[in-house]
């Protein structure tokens, strides 16, 4: 089934609102036209925060199409299918830049494979805490940023202690996840079913 | 100031110790109640030569009126903007109108200051701290109200927030030293931080943004605008936002403003007790991030 709406001649936020209501009784495709291209780049964002797969054509100057995949792959599940099961809450906690005691070098090596591993575990957790020298991981120029994004990518949780960031003056270079503090820091280890140090 | 830079109003030193500083806005009404769109439009209208460290002196009216509307209306427009001009310690000197299909209303205010003493949006520093003086989310709430969304709690704040002059906190700021300084407008809060910055770089801490908490809500449900996404066209390449940072959040940074806060850059050591004399006034003022020095992308908002 494929609806149409005709948002031309109506000014933001209309046209995403109109697109919005017809997408609550819309089963398959729905079309949307507006006049101008800043409304179109509107929609799309609606589109995209909404996980719903589309398409952009521009026709003429003041004429540009959406066209919205209600029913596409965004309820099976694009999302990965290995992120952690509703009851299963694995946090994993990093205290260190390096795994293990002995020799750092050795250690530093040993901490980038052990986050690579995560990534390639059928089972993800649901978070990584990340703690004192731990928050070195997460920031911009290390080697294990690439791993913690693709991570997040796939819905695992990335949280670095927030006065650790401070500590070590790198609150901006801080380049995946969120920042947090002690509390949540042990309300995650309290709440959670597994914790993982490494 | 020369026009290299984009400061918020214009500068011209008379004597030694004296400069006056003029600035012009008008703009259609952003709410429905005649009186409050004046003290709004005045509002805004007088910001600019606070953001310049200056003190408003006289104001001209401008207005734009259809012939067939009632002119009570515009006598309340009118009421509302020289009430704040008042508020203000200005003199109204008088005006220009015109007739036109739609409403607009707005000010050209001069003011004075010490050349030595103006404020420009340059000179922020690395170790700085940036204040902002005002919830942001007015635009949202008010793009919401348009379409019936908004909750009256919602636009009760926003219009407070809108038709309080930037004065008080201006006269609480001077206090204190200030590295460079703006008022958030159409450009939106991440609009006007670049214009801040250049040669340094800035993150921003989002969990400490003062805003109007409906607004994240509005947003989030898609009540968002045209202008936001300019802004956001226009940003795009000095902007990084962390993954942490939630669709609402990064479009009330980039919702324009009417009448919004004074963004300030002051040293990091001054912050919490500027933070401390502003929030004894009746808007929520916050340090919102820090200046560093240049990296990759001007603006990291985490």
């Amino acid at each position: 089934m494929k609806k149409t709406v005709d948002a031309r001649g109506l000014d933001c936020p209309l046209p995403v609102i109109e697109a919005k209501k017809a997408l609550q009784n819309t089963e398959g495709v729905l079309e949307v036209i507006v006049d101008n291209e800043i409304a179109l780049q509107n929609l799309e964002k609606m589109a995209k925060q909404m996980a719903l797969s589309y398409e952009l054509k521009t026709v003429s100057a003041d004429q540009h199409v959406i066209t919205i995949m209600v029913d596409g792959p965004q309820e099976a599940g694009q999302e990965s299918p290995s992120s952690a099961g509703q009851g299963d809450k694995t946090v994993v906690v990093i205290s260190a830049n390096e795994m293990g005691a002995g020799d750092p070098e050795l250690g530093k090596i040993l901490m980038k494979s052990f986050v690579y591993a995560l990534t390639e575990l059928p089972q993800l957790p649901s978070k990584v805490l990340l703690y004192n020298g731990g928050v070195k991981l997460a920031v911009e120029g290390s080697d294990s940023l690439a791993d913690l994004k693709k991570l997040a990518e796939q819905g695992v949780e990335i949280l670095s202690c927030g006065t650790c960031l401070d500590f070590y003056q790198l609150k901006s270079e801080l380049g995946v996840g969120s920042v947090t503090n002690m509390y949540e820091i042990a309300q995650s280890q309290m709440e959670a079913t597994k914790v993982i140090r490494p | 100031m020369g026009f290299e830079h984009a400061d918020d109003a214009a500068v011209y030193q008379l004597t030694e110790d004296l400069a006056i500083v003029q600035t012009l806005d008008f703009f259609p009404p952003m709410v429905e109640d005649p009186y409050l769109f004046g003290q709004i439009a005045a509002a805004n209208s007088l910001s600019d030569i606070y953001a310049m460290g200056a003190e408003p002196k006289t104001a001209l009216n401008i207005v734009c009126f259809p012939a067939k509307m009632d002119v009570e209306i515009l006598g309340q427009v009118l009421r509302g903007g020289s009430e704040k001009v008042v508020e203000a310690g200005a003199v109204l000197a008088g005006g220009h109108s015109i007739t036109d299909v739609d409403v607009k209303y707005g000010l050209s205010v001069t003011g004075i200051v010490h050349p030595k003493q103006v404020y420009t949006n340059r000179g922020a520093r690395p170790g700085d701290v940036l204040i902002l003086t005002k919830p942001l989310g007015v635009g949202i709430v008010c793009t919401a109200e348009r379409v019936g969304e908004a909750s009256p709690q919602a636009m009760e704040q926003a219009v407070k927030s809108m038709t309080t002059l930037n004065k008080y906190a201006a006269e609480i700021i001077r206090k204190f030293p200030v590295h460079a300084s703006t008022d958030v407008t159409g450009f939106a809060f991440l609009g006007h931080l670049h214009e801040m910055l250049g040669e340094v770089s800035a993150v921003v801490y989002t969990e400490q943004i003062p805003h109007i908490p409906e607004a994240l809500e509005y947003a989030a449900e898609f009540l968002i605008t045209g202008a936001a996404q300019r802004n956001r066209n226009h940003l795009a390449n000095y902007l990084d936002f962390g993954s942490n940072v939630e669709f609402a959040m990064e479009e009330l940074l980039l919702d324009p403003q009417t009448s919004g806060g004074l963004l300030v850059s002051v040293p990091r050591a001054v912050g919490e007790e500027l933070v401390a004399e502003l929030s004894k006034l009746d808007l929520p003022a916050a340090i919102v991030g820090e200046i560093v020095e240049r990296k990759a992308k001007e603006i990291m908002v985490r």
